[in-house]
């Protein structure tokens, strides 16, 4: 909502108070003001002049040279390049020496051989907005009404003196979508009157019931419709200080009829319509909802196809407006009109809703009919829209007025007590500062005891329970003025176990040199399928806003592929990301699906580049597993987690183990498939994802303290030979199970599969390191232990120690 | 004899003096104090001497025999002390060299703001609560005072699934769960993190998802005021203790009296600036008095119990704070990007 400081000064007495400091007031009383616009934006010297003389420009076809009068010295030579200037016309002209928006000076300027003393200045020139410039005037100079003084400030007479506060509604306060709810709000602020605006009606022989009978079928969406009939009106533009009223609040100045509206529109925050009476074809205005397939071609010349959920007005039987939303142009008023219907309705926030969203049209009327307007204004500002028509329009008003009323009125009527107020906000306020803010609300209040019982206006119906009191009074009274305290009570706070080993896991792998991503759950129905740990069918939008984000991700690592593929295409093919995140596993339509958090990351390109060094390390499976090793170790699951060779769709068929933990499958890791990274254009790419809900699930054993060995221990290496599908893991529990209990570690040291070997063979050398606690082991000892382990390798597995 | 043993030791000394290895030191050494050298022969003829001449002659011949051979240990003492600090000065190597990197990675800048709040808040007696990012339109609207048709749901146009479940447009739905939970019994003390999804086109200042952080405390004596302190405590303690907050009135359907949060401007000092769109603050947080229909329905009896209520965006706070133009590099995920933000402040 746009407010003008000067037309606010109609109705509030603003004497000492400027408009950045009315802006600041209101914003901290409630509703915040976006911005104080100041109109003339910095414009000298633009006055009113009469243009005595227009003739061709001698070179040039499309300027004319004109002689015009600026009530100061002789009249000046004018090149003008607007197709519309004429002799006679009083325009505005910027002088030698004025500033146009935008710092531009006006200077004294030969054109095409031709001496110019100034500029014709057409509206946008002066700052107006191209799309709120009446038409008449939207391709060429204004063109001001024939009393306008020669030599008066142009800018003045435009309104544009002024400045204008912008307010940012919320859904609650509709009441100030009008300049008078705005007038009661700034008052209550100000403690100052509201000055209301006057309507003085001469009675007429003619009955406006004669003209016309209206008929409501639609009570529940339509409570309450006026109409009153206005003969003899003279259509025209409006007076230019209402023309410059609409157009400082972003409206486009019609004609007089239609500005009328417009303007209580601003005033009451009341939408009205204006029907040419005469094009109605009938004397009956029915209210009722639309039929299916109806149609109604709107003002704006499209033809609207309307249902059962529209509510329309007709002449009996044809549509002649969308209620609320747009009138039909087979009644619009034109230049022709000489009687209108103006329509002063009250309509249901939710049928004008719907009917706007249906048909994409939200306007300045609809919106305040969606937000509800104050239903004790509609008729008064029906009556104030006739009396300014018989005015500025010079049309004569019948007696009456036409109208279906089923609206109740209720005001709400709200008690509280001074304890609950004082409770709430922490505060120590006595009654007479409560019965103050009210009476500045102009809320009737009465005080019984400590309660005090508050009528609010209808005008303000969004006062309803003891909070809205509470608050009316928390904001008058001002936010600065409230105590600063701290709850009651001593609780201790802390992280889950669940929330405390997420964070451990992304320490880890930071620590590990993996950054933190942050992609999107939203991904294509194509890609949410990939890669998935579990397959559900995916989860769609009912309404996309594109295909590309139309399904929940059911992995993580087809948007970290993404990641990938974008930073490559930017010279960074070296990268390691992780993300942890929510998939989203379908439990059917109709209710909320599993949703687990999980874990994955992806590496490509070098680990490691020392370059001056000449070290350098692409990423591998082993990279990766140990990255993965080293975060089941820090959960103290590395006992209870297994690879396991596998497939996996995407997948490089060689290079991908499921991980297990306890048994059950958790996730997978391994080398993206060489065909989807050359599709994807991107290098080598190792990818985990682990189910996150799964591993933190699981609590890994007490910590406990064991005691270093005060022994030696005594190593023994072995290279084994096998057969080349045979994995370490398969000899490692082999060996860890026969070398107890004097086995305290064994590991790979060596892989050998060069050409040296058999065919269909391989050699792996392990370290076995025997120890015990309690005394030095002997050579004997350790060499029967070392034995059984050998001969179990060669029985289990067929591994022979290398000759 | 006596002049020949003096000659004998200055001409041995000169020689030390003037050796430059440890080769040549020890030739000197075999030279003068070996079997063959010339004071052993010197020695040989003391045979001629009397028997009172004798003693003195030997004690003579072993003074500078002592002398030569102290000397030579000093000079090879020296000379091994420069033979290892010429193997040192061999050895020196360009220090402005690069170091052989150590790989971090670090957390996501959103994470950060994230983690920055929890800690805060937990230091307060707060826990952390989180919930399901596909809720059910109850939640998400109805049990947050927002029916079917009401008008404040339009400015948060939402991701329907079903007409029932949508993506949450706030983290809301977690307090009306949590507060569900408690069965309108005892207090509340929480924080709810996380992500978010409302249907606006991607641009600089727009997400179609991003992140949330709420708080809400449900109480039997929680005041307005107790939110005024703790969002200034909050306030001075992520922004800095110079920082200045007001509060202003607003609107927010699950809370009554409802207000936003504003911080004076870093940038500009509270003069304005293009940051601050000429105002002096920015706004941080809404906030507000859990409203009476939010309580009821989650089961609290709301003449008994009172509660406050705020929400905020990591998002704005990390863009604030770290001065990000564009909503867009969260969600992109550049590297140059992610690497900014592993450093301590
Ligand atoms: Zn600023």
């Amino acid at each position: 909502m746009f407010v003008s400081y000067k037309w606010l000064q109609e109705y509030v007495d603003l004497t000492g108070v400027t408009a950045d400091e009315l802006a600041e007031k209101i914003t901290k009383s409630g509703i915040e003001v976006e911005g104080v616009e100041i109109l003339n934006k910095g414009i000298k010297g633009v006055v009113v002049g009469h243009v005595l003389e227009r003739e061709q420009h001698p070179n040039a076809d499309k300027l004319s040279k004109c002689l015009v009068d600026l009530g100061e010295g002789e009249p000046v030579q004018i090149i003008c390049g607007a197709p519309n200037v004429a002799k006679g016309q009083k325009v505005a002209v910027a002088k030698v020496g004025a500033v146009l928006p935008g710092n531009f000076k006006i200077k004294k300027a030969k054109l095409r051989g031709e001496e110019s003393n100034g500029m014709i200045c057409s509206l946008q020139e002066l700052g107006i907005e191209g799309k709120i410039v009446p038409k008449e005037y939207s391709e060429g100079i204004f063109v001001f009404p024939q009393e306008a003084e020669v030599g008066a400030d142009a800018i003045a007479l435009l309104g544009r003196d002024d400045q204008v506060l912008e307010l940012s509604l919320t859904p609650n306060r509709a009441d100030c979508l009008s300049m008078l709810g705005v007038a009661y709000e700034v008052a209550a602020i100000l403690g100052r009157d509201v000055l209301l605006p006057e309507s003085n009606l001469e009675p007429t022989a003619e009955k406006a019931a004669d003209y016309v009978k209206v008929t409501v079928e639609a009570h529940e969406d339509n409570p309450l419709y006026a109409a009153k009939i206005i003969k003899n009106v003279k259509i025209g533009p409006s007076p230019l200080w209402l023309q410059a009223r609409l157009m400082n609040a972003g409206i486009r100045p019609h004609n007089n009829v239609v500005d009328i509206t417009n303007y209580i529109l601003l005033e009451y925050g009341q939408p009205l319509h204006a029907f040419d009476y005469d094009r109605l074809g009938s004397k009956e205005i029915l209210v009722r909802r639309a039929h299916d397939g109806e149609k109604l071609v709107t003002l704006d010349d499209m033809e609207r196809t309307l249902t059962s959920d529209h509510l329309v007005i007709t002449n009996g039987t044809e549509p002649v407006a969308l209620a609320g939303v747009m009138g039909g142009a087979n009644s619009e008023v034109t230049s022709d009109t000489t009687t209108v219907l103006l329509e002063a309705a009250y309509f249901n926030g939710q049928t004008v809703r719907k009917a706007s969203k249906d048909h994409g049209l939200r306007s300045e009327a609809s919106a305040r009919f969606e937000k509800g307007v104050d239903p004790n204004r509609v008729q008064l500002a029906g009556e104030r829209a006739a009396y300014l028509m018989a005015k500025f329009a010079g049309g004569e008003v019948l007696e009456g007025t036409v109208m279906v009323n089923t609206l109740k009125v209720e005001p709400a009527v709200v008690s509280i007590t001074l304890e609950k107020i004082n409770r709430v906000l922490g505060t120590g306020l006595e009654m007479s500062q409560v019965k103050d803010i009210f009476d500045r609300l102009q809320f009737e209040a009465a005080i019984e005891g400590d309660t005090i019982t508050v009528t609010a206006p209808t005008r303000r119906g969004d006062i309803k329970i003891e909070e809205d009191l509470i608050e009316e009074v928390a904001r008058l009274y001002g936010y600065d003025n409230i105590p600063k305290t701290l709850p009651v009570g001593t609780a201790s706070g802390k992280l889950s176990a669940y929330q405390k080993k997420r964070r451990d896991v992304r320490n880890f792998l930071e620590g590990a040199g993996l950054y933190q991503t942050f992609t999107y759950s939203l991904t294509s129905e194509e890609k949410a399928a990939q890669f998935a740990l579990e397959t559900r069918e995916a989860i769609r939008l009912a309404m996309p806003m594109s295909e590309d984000r139309s399904v929940l991700r059911l992995s993580i690592i087809p948007q970290l592929l993404e990641v990938v593929k974008y930073n490559s295409a930017r010279q960074n093919d070296s990268l390691a990301v992780y993300e942890t995140g929510n998939v989203f596993l379908s439990n059917g339509k109709e209710v909320l699906p599993d949703e687990e958090e999980h874990v994955a990351a992806a590496i490509t390109g070098l680990w490691h580049n020392h370059s001056w060094q000449g070290e350098k390390k692409p990423v591998d499976f082993f990279v990766l597993k140990g990255i993965l090793e080293g975060m089941f170790e820090k959960l103290g699951l590395n006992d209870r987690i297994e690879f396991v060779q596998a497939q996996v769709e995407g997948m490089h068929p060689g290079r991908t183990a499921e991980i297990r933990l306890n048994g059950t499958k958790i996730g997978f890791a391994g080398q993206v498939h060489p065909n989807v990274q050359k599709d994807l254009d991107i290098k080598d790419t190792y990818v985990f994802e682990l189910s996150l809900k799964a591993l933190l699930a699981e609590n890994a054993e007490p910590l406990f303290y064991e005691p270093i060995p005060r022994f030696p221990s005594i190593t023994r290496d072995i290279a084994l030979v096998v057969n080349k599908e045979t994995v370490s893991g398969t000899l490692k529990e082999i060996i860890v199970t026969e070398g107890a209990p004097f086995l305290k570690e064994a590991h790979v040291f060596d892989l050998y599969e060069g050409d040296k070997m058999e065919e269909g063979k391989k050699s792996i050398a392990f370290s076995l390191k025997y120890v015990d606690t309690e005394r030095t082991l002997t050579d004997e000892e350790v060499t029967k232990v070392h034995e059984k382990v050998l001969a179990a390798l060669e029985e289990k597995a067929g591994a022979v120690l290398r000759g | 004899m006596q002049e020949r043993l003096k000659e004998l030791q200055a001409e041995a000394i000169q020689k030390i003096e003037q050796s430059s290895s440890l080769k040549e030191l020890n030739d000197i050494r075999v030279a003068y104090l070996g079997k063959k050298g010339p004071i052993t022969e010197v020695l040989r003829g003391m045979g001629k001497l009397s028997a009172e001449e004798r003693p003195i002659m030997g004690a003579l011949a072993n003074e500078v025999r002592e002398a030569i051979a102290s000397r030579l240990e000093t000079k090879q003492a020296e000379l091994e002390a420069a033979a290892v600090q010429a193997k040192l000065a061999s050895e020196t190597i360009d220090v402005t060299l690069p170091g052989r990197p150590v790989k971090a990675g670090n957390h996501h800048p959103l994470t950060r703001i994230i983690e920055e709040i929890e800690d805060l808040f937990i230091g307060m007696g707060y826990e952390i609560a989180e919930g399901p990012e596909v809720e059910q339109d109850y939640y998400n609207f109805e049990a947050l005072n927002l029916p079917k048709g009401h008008p404040a749901r339009d400015m948060q146009d939402s991701f329907y699934i079903t007409e029932e479940i949508l993506l949450r447009t706030h983290t809301s739905p977690v307090q009306a769960r949590t507060m569900e939970k408690h069965q309108g019994k005892g207090p509340i003390k929480i924080i709810c993190p996380g992500k978010v999804y409302r249907r606006d086109n991607d641009d600089a200042t727009h997400s179609h998802q991003f992140m949330q952080i709420e708080g809400l405390v449900v109480g039997e004596n929680i005041r307005m005021s107790d939110l005024k302190g703790t969002l200034e405590i909050f306030a001075k303690k992520m922004f800095g203790e110079d920082r200045e907050i007001r509060l202003r009135p607003s609107f927010f359907p699950f809370t009554e009296p409802s207000v936003e949060m504003d911080i004076s401007c870093k940038i500009c000092g509270g003069h304005g600036c293009s940051v601050c769109k000429q105002t002096g603050w920015i706004e941080i947080l809404g906030a507000g008095m859990v409203h009476p229909n939010v309580l009821e329905m989650a089961g609290y009896d709301s003449k008994k119990y009172t509660g406050f209520a705020f929400g905020m965006g990591p998002e704005r706070i990390a863009m604030l704070k770290y001065g990000i133009d564009d909503i867009r590099h969260f969600y992109t995920d550049d590297i140059r990007f992610l690497m900014q933000f592993a450093k301590h402040e």
